[in-house]
């Protein structure tokens, strides 16, 4: 079929799919601030208390460093709490901060402005969610006091060790963390609903699928996996529980523990691990494609390019997606499986590589000739393509069977999860809030402190991440308290540990200067105006910075093109908000012979 | 898990068709008529209907997990089957009408006939109480059989399996609660009739839900089916 051009204004922006929504109306302070049912205002409380929580992972990982680093000179880290430490470090980065963050924060606060409507499509779920996430972070938190504290299974929580006895917390402080779980299913389950159906159906006039700006491609995609995969992890997590708390033997085989028989048997502790990677692996997917859009989204915007391939970086998105779910096994090549099963996953996993290549060649094509800005919100973009191709190469390692097996359980693995899935999606999360803040509260944060930040940083993770691959590689391995004094081990391994360490504090501690920008800048910034970045996508072109309630004006806004239209060949500008209609871009803009038709 | 490679594999089919329609012909960074089609398509469901078959795909993906650990459990060498308790064929015929009067209703809802309505949407509650009262009474047998939660896998998973479903049609009485008060309190019909399209709905998945799960729990060969592959 030929190309058709629009000419009417009525055919570049069809009517909307649904009327407006009746909106709340707060009346009170409580109402507005606490109890609010606004995207925005709920978004915040998602990100303030994700951060929260987040902090308290971070000065866990400072503390293991602390006794990987300098073993045994600080008394209080026991072996138990060492255990404890590692383990609601992963649980509480993967799940509380990074999901949290990436779908409850900026879901919550992009999507209603980016597909232009007033906010979410069921207001009041959305409060619940936010509420029963901050209960569930209580109830986690709540298990680090409970006697015997908190889980110290590892963030896995494999059975039979995770509860049984001899495991820091292997009773109260898992069962409060298995609730704590399964309330967060839930809750997210709310929040998710919402930003599916809101995409699906609130987007403003004129805002077709193929011209959302590809953070909400990647923010909606990454809430299917995650209402798909949560389940897996809300079936084991009862299934642990009901094991623990009426003797069901669904994953506890017979076993004599403590020189004890105990009174399970039959269950299959494979079983946990199949419906546990189920919902693990996609996790990093729900973590790393709304990663992925928002990076689309700074790079284009502050290279004033285009994006390169923006239909395949849909599709890449979606095939990620959809091979997310049939990786699982990777993750078990070492239990003893049908190497056949190993090698039909290993296939799979090594197929992933091509949408990711993909979507990388894409970001490299776009800054390529393009008008780099080198802004910190970008410099943050550039950093993640650096960081999660060195990441995702040591994904292809430990891809394959054969290379796995000896470097399994390994300081590799732990640099290789870290790189890809830990401090890539970091990057974008400071990028992210970077270029967001302007929005969020009308002021910018401040450009020198936020460079310092950058590259401290920036470098300072390589510092760590890079050396533990050569642990790895000498067979050191993970969720040791202490390696002794082993043989294989040389000197120098110890004298990297304390390196590894120091960088760690350091970059721990410059993470202070982040958060006395972001609140400094909140009163002294600079004033930021509507569209700092001269952006085009809906949320730069609101009435009013930071938006009000209902975000948009008395109109809504209607769109007429893609979020894309930076540097269009031919205009003199160098940008088309996506509301203006082509009428509007005068003809003294164009170049001489480049205007297209109906503008 | 091959259940659930099944499932995953039709939801993908799903949202690929999805995605291709909206990507075929359209080449967003051109000033273009966003495709044809989509003008003329047929107008789009209200929100909450969209709302609760995402949430039904959601609800499902969780069964069809506990579905998959059940057949993969059944497949070990030590598993002895419960006893088959006759009341469960009862069970499922109460659910089967409970399900046939929720559609009676949107049926009497479309006509705004809010007598009708009443009736349909009490006959179905009662119903659908009495199917929850006659798991417990199965529960009770098989207790004073002697098979209780941790006696045996069977046992324990039959247990699981049916509060999953019990507990998901608890859900539905809430709802079912909230659009009786709607019904009675007689407000605008179309509200009326959404509410009831959407009980309608949630019934039927309810029915095929517990169909689903019936049969596995009674016909081994269909569960170690679904298990075609034990040794993984």
């Amino acid at each position: 079929m030929a190309t058709y051009v629009a000419h009417e204004e009525s055919e570049f922006a069809p009517p909307a799919e649904v009327g407006e929504p009746e909106l709340y109306h707060p009346k009170t302070f409580i109402g507005k601030y606490i109890w609010s049912q606004d995207a925005k205002v709920i978004a915040i409380q998602y990100a303030v208390t994700a951060i929260a929580i987040g902090l308290v992972a971070l000065v866990f990982s400072w503390l293991m460093r602390l006794q990987l680093g300098f073993p045994g000179r600080v008394g209080f880290i026991t072996p138990s709490t060492y255990l404890q430490m590692v383990s609601m470090h992963g649980m509480i980065m993967v799940i509380y901060l990074l999901t949290a963050l990436f779908l409850g924060g900026f879901g919550n606060y992009l999507i209603p402005l980016m597909v232009g409507a007033r906010d979410m499509v069921f207001p009041y779920v959305n409060m619940v969610s936010y509420w029963m996430y901050l209960l569930a972070v209580l109830l986690l938190v709540a298990s680090f006091f409970v006697p015997g504290g908190a889980s110290g299974a590892g963030w896995t929580l494999y059975p039979p060790q995770a509860i049984l006895d001899g495991t820091p917390g292997s009773y109260l402080g898992i069962i409060l963390l298995l609730v704590s779980l399964a309330v967060f299913v839930i809750g997210f389950t709310m929040g998710g609903l919402n930003y599916v159906v809101t995409v699906l159906q609130a987007r403003t006039r004129g805002m077709t699928m193929m011209r959302l700006p590809l953070t909400v491609w990647g923010i909606f995609m990454a809430t299917i996996l995650a209402l798909l995969a949560f389940p897996a992890l809300f079936v084991s997590a009862i299934m642990m529980a009901l094991d623990l708390t009426l003797g069901t033997s669904f994953f506890m085989p017979a076993l004599v523990s403590k020189g004890q028989q105990v009174s399970h048997s039959g269950g299959n502790p494979l079983l946990f691990q199949h419906l546990f990677w189920f919902f693990g692996h996609p996790e990093v997917y729900i973590v790393a494609l709304p990663a992925f859009g928002i990076v689309s989204d700074l790079i284009s915007t502050h290279a004033r390019k285009n994006i390169f391939g923006y239909r395949m970086m849909v599709w890449a998105i979606l095939i990620i997606g959809g091979l997310s779910f049939v990786v699982w096994a990777h993750h078990m090549f070492v239990s003893g499986m049908n190497p056949y099963f190993g090698f039909f996953f290993a296939t799979t996993t090594l197929i992933i590589a091509v949408p990711t290549a993909i979507k990388v060649y894409n970001w490299v094509l776009t800054l390529w000739r393009g008008n780099i800005h080198l802004t910190v919100p970008m410099l943050f973009a550039i950093a993640f393509i650096f960081t999660f191709v060195n990441g995702g190469l040591t994904g292809l390692f430990l891809g394959n069977v054969v290379v796995d097996m000896p470097l399994s359980d390994t300081m590799f693995v732990v640099a290789h999860f870290h790189m890809v899935m830990g401090i890539a999606p970091v990057l974008v999360v400071f990028g992210a809030i970077y270029h967001w803040y302007p929005k969020i509260t009308g002021r910018m944060l401040d450009d020198t402190l936020g460079k310092i930040h950058f590259w401290i940083t920036f470098i300072g993770t390589y510092a760590i991440f890079y050396p533990m691959h050569y642990l790895g590689f000498m067979g050191i391995p993970r969720r040791y308290y202490a390696i002794g004094g082993t043989n294989f081990i040389p000197d120098s391994a110890h004298l990297l540990n304390a390196w590894i360490s120091i960088a760690a504090f350091v970059v721990g501690a410059v993470q202070m200067v982040f958060l006395y920008n972001l609140v400094a800048s909140y009163f002294r910034g600079k004033p930021a105006g509507d569209n700092p970045w001269n952006a085009t996508t809906l949320e730069w072109q609101t009435a009013h910075t930071p938006p009000r309630h209902g975000n948009f004006g008395k109109e809504l806004p209607i769109v007429y093109r893609w979020a894309y239209d930076y540097g269009v060949p031919g205009l003199k500008t160098d940008f088309i908000p996506q509301n203006v209609p082509p009428a509007e871009v005068p003809a003294e803009a164009w170049v001489k012979a480049a205007q297209p038709a109906g503008a | 898990m091959t259940i659930g490679l099944v499932f995953l594999s039709v939801l993908m089919a799903v949202i690929v068709w999805w995605l291709f329609r909206q990507t075929i012909d359209v080449q967003p960074w051109q000033a273009q008529v966003t495709g044809p089609a989509l003008g003329a398509d047929a107008p789009t469901p209200p929100p909450a209907k969209m709302a609760l078959w995402v949430f039904l795909v959601v609800a499902t993906s969780l069964f069809v997990l506990f579905v998959s650990a059940y057949a993969m459990r059944l497949g070990l060498a030590d598993w002895s089957p419960l006893p088959r308790p006759r009341l469960l064929m009862l069970n499922t015929a109460l659910l089967v009408a409970a399900s046939l009067a929720m559609q009676w209703t949107v049926h009497a809802a479309r006509r705004a006939d809010r007598d009708r309505v009443r009736k349909g949407l009490g006959a179905s509650g009662l119903l659908t109480l009495g199917f929850l009262a006659g798991q417990l009474i199965v529960w009770r047998q098989l207790n004073e059989a002697g098979y209780f939660v941790a006696s045996s896998a069977a046992a324990s998973f039959f247990y699981l399996l049916t509060a999953v479903h019990g507990l998901h049609v608890l859900g539905g009485l809430v709802a079912w609660v909230r659009a009786s008060a709607r019904a009675w309190r007689g407000s605008d019909p179309a509200r009326t009739r959404l509410s009831m399209e959407l009980c309608a709905t949630y019934w039927h998945y309810l029915l095929a839900v517990w169909v689903g799960l019936y049969a596995v729990l009674v016909s081994n060969d269909l569960g170690l089916a679904i298990c075609s592959s034990t040794p993984l």
